[in-house]
């Protein structure tokens, strides 16, 4: 009680004093960093959880790429089930020249069968529940089309041969997947107005799904009974199959965003250490004192920790209410990217802020108090005594701690935990590394300028490793974001300058074979390049040399998902251009004998392939058996067709696929589009543009939100800027009044000031810019096959942006100091 | 000049023969780059209950470091030290810290007050510290005799340094210690204030009969006491 008491009294008078501003400030930014991504990705994953018994808007589905067999739906009547029926394909949709990727969704009128749909009047307007499904002759559109297309409710639109009405905008509907979106919006039509559209051809990209919904025990006992009946192929899903995806998708993306949210962290925590040294050193005074009137040890650090712990409670609960505040931001920058309303966010998110607070008050902040409990009494009298120096076990020991426990409950994977633990510190030290030699090279520089300046550069170097800090402090924050702003866009035009000006940018899939001549022609009698038709197949790989696939232990997670579903296929006398052999050899006239393959070696390797392997694949129903002739390397980017899998010729049977072609339409060449869907409504035009438009779009997105995030790191820097000049009042305000009562004017030493901060943030620009350089250099080199040049923009945004920030931010918190009366500083001694 | 404490005098259990402070052959050694350095040597001191005790020297000759050894403040390199009866030698620092809540004292050079406490907060501190009860009477009792009543509200920066050492001594009285150690008091005062300080100093401490231990190095100061010790190169000068 006793200690409560003066620990209270002590915060009031430090924060009326702002003795603890910053230390507050730094706490506040990194709970609300951590909170704003808690409470955001906690309200995604209610809705997620909300919406996991209507993610497939039934109890059961059964998928297939081929029309489902009626008895299916006869049998699930007979025993009492509800069923409804669903068509998808992708296709582009038109008003006029306007036109739009549409991921079209054909529905009965039972849809659906487990939740409901939302629709509204106008785009983005206010949704009501529907308890329809589009009449005949309708359409109901996602927002977004509406705005592609420029169209408003109520206005016509082409759909393959079909024109139909956009009656409604869709705002949810329960199987819309994940909250995530998948690229393309969604079209809603009536199931019975498909036909008329031409796009469902036999071998078109279609997929029906059968839904069913009953009572449980029903639902179970059609399981059991479509389990047996159902064909290869064909896939059965439940609620079970369907929720543990899209939970993780969302957890993956949390964790992410989480991490972004660590970085911010860190550098709070950094700022914490600062000032609670400090407030460790303003402290001793008080602390011997109250020892020397009889308080114990134990009784001395209690009134502190308790202040602390104050101070964390309230930075704690005011951080969770800006988190809360500031993830309506990131709602509202992924706003198109998250389908529906959200709910509110529980307040577990909340709690886990002020857990932060403590935990960093305990790692960071806690270590240097406990020098309070072992302060001389005797310093009372002589006030050059100091407590024992701490063990440097004590200090980095805790810190080191809840930064791993922080971690690991962040990632939650103990392998990742390794590499985020190593890659953090190897950055860090990396950074501090690079900021001691900036800070070192200033040396050389100080001869060359004026007073103020080499005063500001006397500073830095003086406080050599306050600097580091400082310099890594904020160039990490700068060098994220520029990485995110400027060299992310510059990799994105760099791969679109390193296309050919004629590289395809329309694909046209689904082609009949009785077809392919009429499309070539199509394009021969325009003056345009006669395209290149590829046969196409979808068939799934069952056994390779002979094991079932169902038996095999892959050596990467894309190699099982690659087994799980169906994959084109393809034949092909001649190597295409834009393939490179690895290994092997082509097949020539003399092999047609015995059937090859050729298979990309990124997905060789994903399966554990290798030469003269026997791959058995089932095409409709017909076994083929092919062995692994040659690996390939796709160049994928060329924008021509390109499969996985190439066989040698006459071993997949022609008959039985579809073609597909890519051409280049500039921009006054669209309009043959639309004459192209008018002649062939049932081949789908793919409008590549439109798909890397919205590629894109969905990225631009996701990395303003996360700029978002790191908008906090460049904050948290900001704290440390804050504590360390703190940490440096009193030595700065000596400083000052002896510079002053030695003629220097008030401006003088204020631009003295001003240099050092502008120094520093030149600094911690540079390294900024010197890091996303470096990243952009390896993205553009080792990740993507780009030739990397440097962006001067990099650099002049680092170098003005670091110096504006930390100059402005650090001449204002020091001013103060500077206009401190030299005569009342010095007498006070 | 100022109402005088009337109702309490040195502990009962205490006869006035036997010694309040006893050091015997203390010594204090620190180590130093040059090696170990002796700042007292072999001191042998006995201050009976009610007397005032003024310990003079240079600057450097090892004051501060007898008063802190004998307030429990540090400990002795060798010697004993007995504070009113009890022995120093033994307890831990905490067991010192809960003998000097008990019988000690202290008025400081640079008047030490805690500056998130005001005026009459300070002078609860010690009362608070030892656990009794009524300490805001009590305190506002004492700041009445040194004549701040006006001022309990303030803070330590808006009090001047005369008033900051009369918030001291009247945190010094307070708890109605045995002891009372002093560390050059009028040190960062005018010589005006100062005087005025040493005299508000000497009543309360007729008045109240407690001990007095001063450690000075002004003369005029020093004769007003019963008796003054003189500290040479870490030892008792005869």
């Amino acid at each position: 009680m006793k200690a409560l008491r003066l620990a209270a009294l002590a915060l009031a008078r430090d924060a009326k004093s702002g003795e603890l501003r910053v230390l507050l400030l730094a706490l506040l930014v990194a709970v609300s960093a951590l909170t704003a991504v808690g409470f955001f990705t906690n309200r995604v994953s209610l809705a997620v959880g909300q919406q996991a018994g209507e993610v497939l808007a039934a109890d059961l589905r059964l998928r297939a790429n081929e029309p489902l067999d009626e008895a299916y739906f006869q049998d699930a009547e007979r025993a009492g089930l509800r069923t409804a029926r669903v068509a998808n394909f992708p296709s582009v949709i038109f008003n006029g020249d306007d036109s739009a990727l549409a991921a079209v969704r054909a529905v009965s009128a039972a849809y659906p069968l487990r939740g409901q749909m939302k629709v509204a009047d106008e785009p983005f307007g206010p949704a009501q529940v529907t308890d329809q499904v589009p009449a005949r002759g309708e359409v109901w559109l996602e927002a977004r089309l509406f705005a592609q297309l420029n169209i408003e409710a109520g206005s016509r639109i082409q759909v393959g041969s079909s024109e139909l009405i956009a009656a409604k905008v869709l705002d949810y509907r329960p199987d819309q997947g994940s909250q995530f979106v998948d690229l393309a919006p969604t079209l809603l039509m009536h199931l019975d107005d498909v036909a008329a559209t031409g796009l469902a051809q036999q071998g078109s990209r279609i997929s029906h799904f059968a839904l069913f919904a009953g009572e449980p025990a029903q639902v179970a006992a059609f399981k059991q009974h479509l389990e047996a009946v159902k064909k290869t192929g064909e896939r059965l899903s439940d609620l079970q199959d369907a929720s543990p995806q899209i939970s993780a998708a969302v957890e993956r993306a949390g964790r992410f965003l989480n991490l972004a949210a660590l970085v911010t962290i860190l550098l709070a925590a950094i700022a914490v250490a600062i000032a609670a040294r400090r407030y460790v050193s303003r402290h001793l005074d008080t602390a011997a004192l109250m020892k020397s009137m009889g308080a114990s040890q134990r009784l001395v650090l209690s009134i502190s920790v308790l202040e602390l712990a104050m101070v964390g409670l309230i930075a704690g609960v005011l951080g969770v209410a800006i988190g809360y505040l500031a993830q309506e931001g990131i709602a509202y920058l992924l706003r198109d990217l998250v389908r529906g309303e959200l709910p509110s966010a529980s307040l577990t998110a909340g709690g886990l802020g002020i857990a932060t607070a403590v935990l960093i008050l305990v790692g960071f902040a806690l270590p240097p108090l406990l020098q309070l409990r072992r302060v001389p009494p005797a310093r009372v009298l002589r006030r050059d005594l100091q407590p024992p120096p701490l063990r440097y076990l004590t200090v980095y020991g805790m810190a080191l701690a809840v930064l791993i426990g922080l971690l690991a409950w962040l990632v939650r994977d103990v392998r990742l935990l390794g590499y985020v633990v190593g890659g953090t510190f190897g950055t860090f030290a990396l950074l501090a590394l690079a900021g001691w030699v900036l800070v070192r090279s200033l040396g050389a520089l100080r001869g060359s300028v004026g007073v103020s300046w080499r005063y500001g550069m006397a500073n830095i170097a003086r406080r050599g490793r306050d600097s580091v800090v400082q310099i890594v402090a904020f160039g990490l924050g700068l060098m994220v974001l520029l990485l995110l702003a400027v060299v992310r866009d510059d990799l994105m035009l760099q791969w679109q300058a390193s296309l050919p000006a004629d590289a395809p940018n329309h694909f046209m899939i689904n082609i009949r074979p009785d077809q392919a001549d009429a499309v070539a022609a199509f394009f021969s009698t325009r003056a345009l390049p006669t395209p290149e038709l590829v046969p196409m197949i979808r068939a799934r790989l069952t056994h390779i040399n002979d094991v079932a696939v169902s038996d095999i232990k892959f050596p990467e997670e894309r190699g099982q998902q690659f087994v799980e579903r169906e994959a084109n296929l393809t034949w092909a006398q001649q190597m295409q251009a834009d393939n490179r052999l690895i290994s092997g050899n082509w097949w020539t006239e003399a092999d047609a004998s015995s059937p090859q393959v050729s298979v990309e070696v990124e997905i060789a390797r994903a399966l554990g392939l290798r030469l003269n392997d026997a791959l058995t694949y089932d095409v409709a129903g017909e076994t083929i058996v092919a062995r692994v002739s040659s690996l390939r390397e796709v160049q994928w980017d060329s924008f021509r067709p390109n499969f996985f899998m190439v066989f040698s010729p006459g071993t997949l049977d022609a008959s039985i696929g579809t073609y597909i072609t890519s051409v280049h339409l500039n921009a006054e060449q669209r309009p043959l589009l639309l004459e192209f869907v008018r002649q062939f409504p049932e081949v789908t035009a793919i409008d590549l543009d439109a798909v890397l438009n919205q590629v894109r779009g969905v990225m631009d997105k996701a990395s303003l939100a996360i700029q978002y995030v790191f908008g906090f790191t460049l904050l948290a820097g900001i704290t440390v800027l804050l504590a360390a000049i703190q940490a440096t009042r009193d030595e700065r305000r000596y400083e000052s009044a002896m510079l002053r009562t030695l003629g220097a004017s008030r401006r003088v030493v204020l631009q003295g000031v001003a240099a050092e901060f502008t120094v520093l943030g030149l600094l911690s620009g540079t390294l900024a810019a010197v890091g996303a350089s470096i990243a952009g250099y390896f993205l553009a080199t080792r990740v993507f096959n780009l030739d990397y040049t440097l962006d001067p923009m990099v650099w002049l945004l680092g170098l003005v942006s670091g110096a504006v920030l930390v100059g402005v931010s650090g001449t204002l918190a020091t001013r103060s100091v500077v206009n401190h009366p030299p005569v009342a500083t010095l007498r006070a001694g | 000049m100022f109402p005088l404490i009337t109702d309490s005098g040195p502990d009962p259990d205490m006869s006035i023969a036997q010694p309040v402070l006893k050091a015997e052959s203390i010594s204090k050694q620190v180590s130093s780059p040059e090696g170990t350095l002796t700042i007292l040597n072999a001191v042998d001191l006995s201050i009976a209950a009610g007397e005032t005790v003024a310990i003079v020297g240079a600057s450097g000759a090892g004051k501060s470091t007898l008063l802190a050894l004998l307030a429990g403040l540090d400990e002795p390199s060798s010697g004993q030290i007995q504070l009113c009866g009890k022995s120093l030698h033994g307890l831990d620092e905490d067991g010192r810290a809960a003998l000097r809540a008990q019988h000690v004292g202290f008025v400081f050079q640079s008047f030490h007050l805690v500056p998130s406490l005001n005026a009459i907060e300070n002078v609860m501190l010690p009362l608070e510290l030892a656990g009794r009860r009524g300490a805001r009477e009590l305190a506002s009792q004492v700041l009445e005799q040194v004549g701040l009543t006006a001022r309990a509200g303030h803070y330590p920066r808006q009090l001047s340094g005369g008033e900051q050492q009369r918030v001291a001594i009247a945190r010094a009285f307070v708890t109605r210690p045995t002891l009372l150690f002093a560390d050059e008091p009028t040190g960062n005062l005018d010589s005006v204030t100062g005087e005025r300080i040493i005299e508000l100093l000497f009543d309360l401490n007729r008045a109240a009969g407690t001990t007095l231990v001063m450690v000075t190095h002004d003369m005029s100061i020093a004769q007003r006491c019963d008796r003054t010790v003189r500290i040479e190169a870490g030892q008792v000068a005869a």
